[in-house]
């Protein structure tokens, strides 16, 4: 039975398969030949791809197929974690995030990241906001910083919702609004590209729609690349989806092309649900 | 269909004798662990009830002191009015006692009445003459201590019914005290002197004033050695050093520094901050570096120990926004961890203000009568007090040094009662 399936679908492809879209948004991202490695182990076997600005990317795969590990190379997190290595070019506007004239403070002010549990800190949603832009310096006194916060919170959907108590523990909201804080965390010091790491898969489904419906605000200005779980999700948010498998990517193109005609017998495999 | 699959789809019968039995033994099990548990709890709190009772038992003595009120005529012949410190004050304490029992004339009569009284009357009459000179010429009543073996009788210790070449005292001395008291001269309050004099030579007059203070200049040195650089010294190592066989020898090294005996650290002080740097003996200061070489280790595990509780999401969190190492560290991190950094510099500060065997090798057990002015003056500890008093053969020691013993504990159960305090006050949750 398994085998009269499989002769409808495509062959395996030695190459990532990319399928172009003409009307896709100027790159802000790309990736060359990026190859990471865990101690000995080779978690991600040379990607190659490119992400266009003010739209919404998603990557999706099973389990343990890299596709965390790549998103966070592009904003360096991975520099965190032991053992570590990271090969091959990642240009963030044509510029080399790896390179050592560029400052990872200043990277990742510029990618920020939503993570897949909700972290915001132990502290009031005000200063859960304010925390970026006064590291960073971009607020000059107190009314700047009042208006950052409003603004980013705006942004968030979540202004109405915590105006009358900025100075409650940001801890202290559910599961749904603290991602949305986080959300709004990342906003605040005006990045150009937001990294979203499974960011609904400890929501609910009401939870879920407001961030979904939030990320598809957000990427009117923002170079969106969401992880996620959920084939729903990726067609439902993303313009481009991009599927990961055992650290290799295999098919990148647009996300109506990916979930109707995949190209690769793996994609189709998986997005039929046979694996993953 | 495979053996496997047969033994897996055969109905278990849970109502047979046998699983009934099994099931039996299983609860049975469990109420043998908690029964353990029970006693091994009592035998611990039976052993802590044996320790607290015995030394309340002979310490709640010396928390009140026999005192006498007795007339003081401060004669003129004997004091110099234009400086009252000069005098001829144990001829006023001769006055005074003769006044009291004039028909006790002999003169070892005399001498042995003389040891009703501490022995330090005469520098009391004189210390009140001194500080208000108006009173030579006049009489006025002072209340001492009676001396040791007299406080040991109205407290019921010396036994009068014992033949008298078997007390400390004889049957005329028992007379002269019960006259006293017949007069209503005699009175127990609670024993201040405990903690306001410092050594002496007299159980009466002894007290902890200087152990206490000794104490509080050795932790307060040993506070400001350890806290910082077990600080540093755990951010360092959880959260910039490699991980490589350098730091696991260094972890490795702490985690035996902090079971080292606390005599070796004694007698590296000695060597080290006496010997070799040449800093003062019996001083506060070296007590306190040295306890803070035994605090150290300690501070340094529970600071790591804080650190890597704090959950990596905050940290994530923190870097993502583009925080510097020592931002993530500095407004998340240490903040976070610092409850659990507290509790446990109070519980390792704790511990040091028990240690006594290194405070014993850089003499702190001298015998000091004053309270120490600085950290270079030479001083005793609580611990160490406690040691001199424990070694000292009068009565009245046995009951203090009991007394002190209670006084330390307090002063333990009260810092770990802060740090409680501290760890509720301080947790947050996320």
């Amino acid at each position: 039975m398994n085998q009269a399936a499989n002769a409808e679908a495509p062959a395996r492809s030695a190459e990532t398969i990319v399928v172009d879209d003409p009307n896709m948004n100027p790159i802000r991202v790309a990736a060359k030949d990026t190859s990471v490695y865990y101690g000995q182990k080779q978690a991600l076997f040379d990607v190659s791809i490119d992400i266009p600005e003010r739209s919404v990317t998603s990557f999706i795969g099973p389990s343990g197929c890299g596709k965390s590990t790549f998103l966070r190379c592009i904003n360096r997190m991975n520099d965190t974690i032991d053992g570590c290595r990271v090969e091959g070019l990642i240009t963030l506007d044509e510029r080399n995030i790896y390179d050592p004239s560029l400052d990872v403070v200043e990277l990742r002010a510029r990618v920020g990241m939503v993570f897949q549990k909700p972290n915001p800190f132990p502290k009031s949603i005000y200063d859960n906001i304010a925390y970026g832009p006064r590291i960073h310096g971009l607020a000059t006194n107190k009314s700047e910083l009042d208006g950052v916060v409003e603004s980013s919170l705006r942004k968030a959907g979540l202004w109405e919702e915590v105006k009358d108590r900025l100075d409650d523990p940001g801890t202290g909201l559910s599961g749904g609004q603290q991602q949305r804080l986080c959300i709004a965390r990342a906003v605040a010091v005006s990045p150009e590209v937001i990294l979203m790491d499974e960011p609904c898969s400890a929501l609910d489904p009401i939870a879920t729609a407001k961030v979904e419906e939030l990320i598809d605000e957000l990427k009117e200005n923002y170079c969106i690349i969401i992880v996620t779980h959920s084939m729903q999700q990726a067609a439902r948010v993303s313009q481009r989806t991009a599927f990961f498998h055992l650290g290799i990517l295999v098919e990148v193109g647009p996300t109506e092309h990916i979930f109707t005609n995949p190209k690769d017998e793996r994609t189709h495999d998986y997005i039929t649900g046979r694996f993953g | 269909m495979s053996t496997a699959d047969a033994a897996l789809t055969q109905k278990f019968d849970w109502s047979s004798e046998s699983a009934a039995a099994r099931r039996r033994r299983r609860h049975r099990a469990d109420r043998r662990l908690r029964t353990i548990g029970v006693v091994a709890i009592s035998i611990a709190i039976g052993l802590l009830g044996i320790l607290i009772v015995s030394l309340v038992s002979t310490g709640y003595r010396a928390f009140v002191q026999t005192m006498v009120t007795v007339p003081v005529y401060v004669d003129p012949q004997f004091v110099n009015e234009d400086d009252p410190s000069k005098g001829n004050y144990r001829a006023i304490v001769k006055g005074t006692l003769e006044t009291l029992f004039p028909e006790v004339t002999d003169p070892r009569e005399q001498r042995e009445l003389a040891r009703l009284l501490t022995n330090n009357t005469q520098f009391m009459i004189r210390a009140k003459v001194v500080a208000d000179p108006k009173l030579i010429g006049t009489t006025f009543d002072i209340r001492v201590p009676v001396s040791d073996p007299f406080d040991q009788l109205n407290k019921g210790v010396i036994d009068r019914d014992l033949p008298e070449d078997r007390r400390k005292i004889n049957d005329k001395q028992i007379g002269w005290y019960d006259k006293l008291e017949a007069e209503g001269r005699v009175s127990t309050p609670f024993n201040w002197g405990l903690f306001v004099n410092s050594d002496s030579r007299f159980p009466e007059l002894a007290g902890l004033a200087g152990a206490i203070v000794g104490s509080f200049y050795a932790l307060l040195v040993c506070f400001l050695i350890s806290f910082p650089v077990g600080i540093a010294a755990a951010v360092y190592l959880e959260e910039f050093a490699p991980k490589n066989r350098w730091t696991d020898l260094i972890e490795v090294n702490i985690n035996n520094l902090a079971a080292v005996p606390s005599i070796v650290f004694g007698l590296l002080g000695l060597a080290v901050f006496l010997n070799f740097f040449g800093l003062p003996r019996s001083a506060p200061l070296v007590g306190g570096m040295v306890l803070s070489l035994m605090t150290l280790p300690t501070i340094i595990i529970v600071t790591r120990a804080s650190l890597k509780a704090v959950p990596p999401s905050i940290r994530e969190a923190a870097l993502g926004m583009g925080a510097s190492r020592h931002q993530v560290i500095t407004h998340h991190v240490l903040p976070l961890a610092l409850p659990g950094i507290l509790t446990g510099t109070i519980i390792g500060l704790a511990q040091a203000l028990g240690e006594t065997a290194p405070l014993l090798l850089i003499g702190m057990n001298a015998f000091i009568t004053s309270p120490p002015g600085g950290l270079l003056d030479a001083s005793t500890a609580l611990p160490t007090q406690i040691f001199i008093w424990a070694d000292s053969p009068e009565r009245g020691f046995v009951d203090r040094t009991s007394a002190a013993i209670l006084v330390l504990l307090g002063f333990l159960i009260i810092m770990n009662g802060i740090a409680i305090f501290l760890r509720q006050r301080l947790e947050r949750t996320w």
